[in-house]
């Protein structure tokens, strides 16, 4: 391999590099506020018969998806009102596993957020009028992180229980496979 | 080479040989552990039931204790450790569940009757034709909502056949009495909220024309109680709580507890913070025996919560302990706190067996109890004194029980405190035993406790109250405690306060125990195998591996046909089988209260499903 060569290898590694972190963290400090509501109509399904679509993702969604400050109060959120008590750390308990690659009702976050907003029949509560809309975002974007779907500096490197479980800067990401809708 | 030539194939024939034999063998070497004997079962002069509690035998199972000793003792004796090996399937029926069966099946001049865990249906099947077909199916039909308050798995203890009725509790806080004949419901009851957290998991037991039934959710901040119903007309009779003030707790002038540390004026709101005695658990999700004679029934309470101790300061009276009580109105007579200002969720709740034992010239009313924090207690029933205290099983964060103040000594090192993890905790939060029952032969003078052998570690926080969510506060992580095997059963004298023998199980024993007049004694383990052992050596005898793990409880009845049969239901869930009924996640070692850490191998081991299984000897 010539030297020339080698250095072209180095600086087009070095643009990718400066690309990706360009990329890093889109917190739209500067941007029109979106006002703060749920995703309202937010379908867990997956099938739309007749050829229609399911909805578009929510714009909101973009402003806590990969949002290390959004992840990180969802987080302290997890366990302060008491999700870790049914979820476990992800692993589940009263509740199902938020980190494999199963969603009920949807793992996009917008769906995450509806589910949490609306409660589920089985037995998730309904918590609109208990959390804020900006918590409930928050919280949906920290379930992401269990089954690692953000990128892995948006989220803490540091878990928040004392023993035992992985921080979600090492939690592997599962394909999210289970349904359309899911997917993103 | 010729010589070779000759003896490979003799060789092969052999390695053949060998493997079929290997085939033919019922089991896998491992997981058919041997009993390590340590003693005969006493000679001569042993423990017997209480005779009142105890009546003579007809041939049917009416409730799950089998009778009101809570002895799970069946006197017929057709199956014997010389023919058990022939035990043959009768029948079998399916549940249509896939979460944890605990409950026994009830056998009533010859109908079996079956109730399921949510949605808790009640089956009944025909034992007079072949087959057993079904007779008729009721749905309560309980709110799907109190899946989601329901602790661990959405399990149901069983059912209670008294007059002509047949009554059970639904996961939603409802109590039915349904005609044992029509399968028409007679009556039903609301007495649990799940807006609260309150579920209702336990078996109810009817005495004195009462229908004793208690609630769940001691991991979700309820406010525990008992409610007596009038069998007739499921009217509200009485209700005590657990805590609170003494009015609330029926403690009246009549209250007579044996130490001074369970005397005082309504200890059940001093002995807590300002208004944590109102959301601080101390439910009644387990057994309740009674004693005919006095009129007492006999019942344990859960653990306070939340776990996270520093956030309850005090003995947090009346949980973790043993309640007498009459049972016409409800009156506390005594009361004895095993745990007081509980540290590890260790509940009081296990069953309490009624039985007399020799003392001095002649014999003292007692009560024996396996409890989840790893003593073997041998109490007097009269008093609540307690006569002996000794482990069965490995425990590190208890030195013992103070006799003279009745009181456990807790090692403090091992106290878990918010921020900080504790480690090597044994037992762990499930005990020494859990909600399993042991059983009780009058024949032997043993009780056979299927119980198990984990440790933990746990790290506390504060927990917040929010109505209808857990309050726990605590991070845990279970394991095999030392031995590496995590499930026991053990043989005990209660006299002589010893092991006779014992068999060390791989997984964790979740099924309870049936002894036999026949000295065969019956268990389940979670992989499926139900065991026939010898009730005075432990020497396996016999096995079946059912289609999923067992966690039920076997029975033994006669059939119309006059014969002697063995009845269990398979369906692996519950606490310790979370993983596989609520397909939890083994990455998280915290995941299903810590325990999916300790039985990461379940399933592979076991899939979900509940089905009945019936044993005969072959005509």
């Amino acid at each position: 391999m010539s030297s020339r060569f080698r250095a072209s290898l180095l600086l087009l590694g070095g643009i990718a590099v400066t690309l990706a972190a360009c990329d890093r963290e889109e917190r739209h400090s500067r941007s029109k506020p979106i006002g703060e509501t749920l995703p309202a109509g937010m379908s867990p399904d997956t099938i739309w018969p007749g050829g229609t679509q399911p909805p578009a993702l929510d714009p909101r969604a973009k402003l806590y998806d990969d949002n290390a400050p959004a992840i990180a109060a969802g987080q302290q959120l997890y366990s302060q009102f008491n999700c870790v008590g049914c979820h476990s750390h992800g692993g589940g308990s009263m509740g199902p596993p938020l980190m494999d690659d199963q969603w009920r009702y949807g793992g996009r976050i917008d769906q995450i957020a509806a589910s949490i907003a609306e409660g589920r029949p089985n037995g998730m509560p309904a918590w609109r009028n208990k959390l804020t809309d900006d918590q409930i975002w928050q919280l949906a974007a920290y379930v992401r992180t269990l089954s690692g779907q953000p990128s892995k500096d948006a989220v803490s490197s540091r878990a928040d229980a004392m023993s035992s479980t992985t921080p979600g800067s090492l939690t592997p990401r599962e394909p999210a496979k289970s349904s359309g809708t899911a997917t993103q | 080479m010729r010589r070779t030539g000759g003896a490979l194939p003799v060789a092969l024939l052999c390695s053949a040989a060998l493997a079929l034999t290997a085939c033919n063998r019922s089991q896998p070497e491992n997981s058919s552990p041997s009993a390590t004997v340590y003693g005969s079962p006493p000679a001569g002069n042993h423990a017997v039931p209480a005779p009142a509690a105890f009546p003579a035998d007809d041939g049917n199972w009416v409730m799950p204790g089998k009778d009101y000793a809570s002895t799970r003792f069946s006197a017929l004796n057709q199956v014997t450790p010389a023919n058990v090996g022939k035990l043959g399937l009768a029948f079998t029926f399916s549940t249509a569940t896939t979460t944890g069966f605990e409950a026994p099946p009830l056998v009533v001049n010859g109908t079996m009757y079956l109730v399921t865990p949510f949605p808790n249906i009640l089956y009944a099947l025909d034992l007079t034709k072949e087959g057993a077909p079904t007779k008729w199916v009721f749905k309560p039909k309980p709110l799907a909502a109190a899946q989601g308050v329901a602790c661990c798995d959405v399990v149901n203890r069983g059912a209670v056949y008294d007059a002509g009725k047949i009554f059970f509790n639904t996961l939603d806080g409802q109590t039915f009495a349904v005609d044992a004949n029509s399968g028409q419901q007679v009556w039903r009851a609301q007495l649990g909220d799940i807006q609260k957290g309150e579920t209702i998991t336990m078996a109810p037991l009817v005495a004195g024309g009462k229908v004793l039934v208690g609630n769940s959710g001691g991991e979700m901040g309820v406010r525990g109680w008992i409610a007596a119903l009038d069998e007739g007309s499921g009217k509200l009779a009485w209700r005590a709580f657990n805590t609170g003030p003494d009015k609330d707790v029926l403690i009246g002038p009549d209250f007579k507890p044996f130490y001074a540390m369970d005397q005082g004026k309504d200890l059940g709101v001093k002995s807590w913070p300002p208004d944590a005695w109102k959301i601080g658990g101390a439910t009644t999700w387990g057994w309740i025996s009674y004693d005919p004679e006095t009129k007492l029934i006999y019942y344990g309470t859960s653990n306070p919560g939340p776990w996270n101790p520093d956030q309850r300061p005090g003995d947090n009276k009346w949980s973790a302990g043993l309640f007498a009580r009459d049972v016409d109105t409800g009156k506390a007579v005594w009361f004895y706190q095993s745990s007081p200002h509980d540290l590890y969720d260790h509940d009081d709740v296990n069953e309490i067996i009624l039985a007399d034992i020799p003392w001095g010239n002649g014999r003292r009313p007692a009560l024996l109890r396996p409890d989840r924090n790893g003593f073997f207690y041998v109490m007097d029933r009269r008093t609540g004194e307690v006569l002996s205290a000794t482990p069965y099983g490995y425990i590190n964060v208890y030195k013992g029980v103070d006799l003279k103040t009745g009181r456990i000594i807790p090692v403090p090192e091992k106290a878990p405190h918010a921020g900080r993890v504790v480690r090597d905790i044994c037992p762990a939060s499930p005990g020494a035993k859990d909600w399993n029952p042991a059983a009780f032969s009058p024949v032997t003078g043993l009780v056979y406790i299927p119980h198990i052998n984990l440790c933990q570690d746990v790290g506390a926080m504060e927990a917040n109250y929010i109505a209808g969510t857990p309050y726990v506060g605590a991070d845990v992580k279970m394991y095999a405690g030392p031995g590496g095997n995590r499930g026991v059963f053990t043989a005990w004298d209660p006299v002589n306060r010893r092991k006779v023998f014992e068999i060390k199980e791989d997984l964790p024993l979740w099924s309870p125990a049936l002894a036999t007049a026949g000295n065969v004694v019956f268990y389940g383990t979670m992989d499926g195998w139900l065991k026939a052992i010898d009730a005075r050596t432990g020497k396996l005898l016999w096995q079946f591996k059912a289609g999923s793990g067992i966690i039920g409880q076997p029975i033994s009845y006669r059939g119309p046909d006059g014969r002697q049969y063995i009845a269990v239901v398979a369906g692996v869930g519950g606490w310790s089988g979370a993983v596989v009924a609520g397909k939890l996640d083994t990455r998280d070692p915290t995941a299903g209260g810590g325990f999916v850490n300790a039985v990461k191998d379940l399933p592979m081991k076991s899939t979900a499903g509940g089905m009945l299984y019936v044993f005969t000897l072959p005509r």
